[in-house]
């Protein structure tokens, strides 16, 4: 059964978003930046409540996620599977509850069930289920999964004439599995103009850096290669976000290479590997919040 | 009753040619295939849906992904490959993109069991009913003959469910009768007989009815079960045979790890201890030679169904506690 929809928080998502849409970059950018702190304090308090998570990854890719939902998706929280919405595919599963926390803010469900974060039986699983939870467009956790099912929503849309797009946002990490490169030929062979799949660059994974690990770079032009129109930004500038989530200008898939700090927003925590999923003491819980604020 | 020449088939024909007349009536029917369209008989759907055959190339973890992207907006594609890559490469596509995030996504595995016999090991899909098994929320069909490969396409097609189709290649002959049930949890019943029920799958089932004619004559009445859902199983049959009769075999051209005969014993041991011979292929890497050969080699032939059988009734005759 999947949790039931805010019906007054989605109201509100759907006026701020349509208007966001519409507004200059620079201008949406202000009132996202406001949205990303308050998902980024829902993130630590989940986080906290489950003593689990993987906090790291899931203050580097928030800005991605406000940035998508708010200023670049379209969605109605109140008809998640609404045939003509746009598909939102988050590969990196590992970071539900930056995922959770905005589909909450969102209206997708209500925020009081963030606090049953990895709880027995509750609807919000370490790593998101579609089943359960509304927005959640397929069963991630297990890495290098989303592009390849993000290509096949865009190779569908195309076989049906319809006009809605697929956002697919991955870990840079996730990137040495195979199977994103299987799905990054197919995607550009097909020439998927609708598909974007943005990569959050923050150059650590679980145990190092992703350079010390398996080597990415260079990684853009790695893309290039595979026949994909590349956007390199600042992961954490909204604006830019928002400009590079804009259609393709070639009629190939796009990859947005989102260059970000890994714990953001957070200065103990930003670009330090063992916060992949360290949980917070609570002073450090504490400090996270005061430093949310602002 | 042996037939001397039988009329075999290669039920790939059986499978394209339904899935075209299911694709001519519903658009949402896509084919998605890993470089397979000549093995996988797409050759005539391509030339009638050429927009509807998606070929990834070869990747199978990207053709699995793919399909299930396909079926999150609205296509009901039908995953074309030979069976030991589409199940063991894209395992945990199958597991995840499919099977948990329940998307109807028919998977298709062709060329099945040791119908690549001298290409070898590699080639040869015999763990794919253990692994397939083993997924939760994953019906796993195994047809035998061409009319229920038909049934099968369209079962799938219509199922709304995730599912494994294995689509037999060795040649067989027609086994099942025009009015067989064709439905989840259902054998069909090929023979009547109370002293001991043979349970066969895919290639098998064909030998299972020629042993069954052999011990005919030796005075022996075996029943004859086919049960083309692997899973779920038809347990109240299972449980019948349990009961009525003095043992059970089961054949199937694959691991005896977790395919048919570990289902069959899994339910007889909980619920009614009954003699069992599974027959498969042993935890062995095979060795080379042809699909007859190897079937031969594993005594998965009706002369191995019928010495199981009598080994069972021996064992069953002089260790007792059976009735």
């Amino acid at each position: 059964m999947k949790l039931p929809a805010d019906p007054e928080r989605s109201q509100r998502y759907g006026e701020l978003s349509a208007r966001l849409r519409a507004s200059d970059a620079d201008v949406a950018a202000v009132e996202l930046r406001r949205i990303s702190r308050e998902v980024r304090r829902s993130i630590v308090r989940m986080i906290d409540r489950a003593r689990m998570g993987h906090i790291g990854g899931d203050l580097s890719v928030t800005d991605i996620l406000v940035t998508c939902f708010w200023g670049a998706l379209s969605l109605d929280p109140q008809r998640p599977t609404w045939r003509e919405r746009d598909r939102f595919i988050l590969s990196k599963g590992h970071c539900a509850a930056a995922l959770y926390s905005t589909l909450a803010h969102c209206g997708f469900f209500r925020q009081e069930e963030l606090e049953t974060f990895m709880a027995p039986m509750s609807a919000l699983n370490g790593h998101p289920n579609k089943l359960k939870v509304p927005g959640v467009e397929t069963n991630t956790g297990a890495l290098g999964h989303g592009l390849p099912v993000a290509t096949g929503c865009a190779i569908a849309a195309r076989l049906t004439g319809a006009t809605w797009r697929t956002v697919v946002v991955l870990g840079d990490g996730e990137m040495q599995e195979g199977s994103n490169w299987e799905a990054a030929m197919t995607a550009s062979h097909h020439g998927l103009s609708s598909l974007t799949a943005v990569i959050d660059r923050n150059r650590l994974q679980q145990g190092a850096r992703t350079e010390d690990t398996k080597r990415l770079e260079p990684f853009a032009d790695k893309w290039r290669s595979f026949g994909w129109e590349v956007r390199d930004v600042d992961g954490h500038d909204h604006a830019a976000l928002l400009r590079a989530l804009g259609p393709s200008s070639a009629g190939q898939p796009v990859a947005v290479i989102a260059n970000t700090i890994k714990g953001k927003g957070v200065s103990f925590m930003e670009d330090r590997v063992e916060w992949h999923h360290k949980v917070p003491t609570h002073d450090q819980v504490d400090q996270a919040l005061a430093e949310l604020v602002g | 009753m042996t037939v001397v020449e039988q009329v075999t088939f290669d039920c790939r024909q059986a499978f394209a040619d339904e899935l075209r007349l299911m694709a001519r009536a519903d658009e949402r029917i896509v084919a998605v295939c890993n470089d397979s369209v000549g093995s996988s008989n797409l050759v005539g759907f391509r030339e009638e849906f050429p927009q509807r055959l998606v070929n990834v190339g070869i990747a199978e973890q990207d053709l699995v992904g793919v399909a299930a992207g396909l079926a999150n907006a609205g296509k009901i594609p039908f995953v074309c490959a030979a069976a030991p890559f589409l199940t063991g490469r894209a395992l945990e596509q199958i597991k995840a993109d499919v099977a948990y995030s329940d998307v109807h996504v028919v998977l298709c595995g062709q060329s099945p069991g040791m119908a690549y016999g001298e290409l070898g090991p590699t080639h040869h899909s015999i763990e794919d009913l253990s692994w397939m098994r083993a997924v939760a929320n994953l019906d796993v069909i195994v047809p035998a003959d061409p009319d229920q490969t038909r049934a099968a396409v369209r079962w799938a097609a219509a199922s709304g469910r995730p599912s494994y189709l294995r689509i037999p290649r060795f040649k067989v002959p027609a086994v099942t009768p025009p009015d067989a049930p064709f439905a989840p949890g259902t054998a069909v019943r090929l023979i009547d007989g109370d002293d001991v029920t043979v349970i066969a799958i895919g290639s098998l089932t064909s030998r299972a009815l020629d042993a069954a004619d052999r011990l005919r004559a030796e005075g022996i009445a075996v029943r004859v079960l086919n049960m083309p859902f692997v899973d779920p199983i038809d347990v109240r049959a299972v449980l019948a045979a349990a009961r009525e009769t003095r043992g059970i075999v089961t054949a199937e051209e694959a691991t005896t790890t977790g395919g048919l005969g570990a289902a069959v014993a899994a339910i007889a041991a909980t619920a009614h201890p009954t003699p069992m011979r599974i027959l498969g292929v042993p935890r062995v890497f095979a060795p080379t030679g042809d699909t007859a050969f190897l079937l031969e080699h594993f005594g998965l032939t009706a002369d191995g169904i019928a010495a199981a059988v009598r080994d069972l009734l021996g064992t069953s005759d002089t260790g007792g506690g059976h009735g």
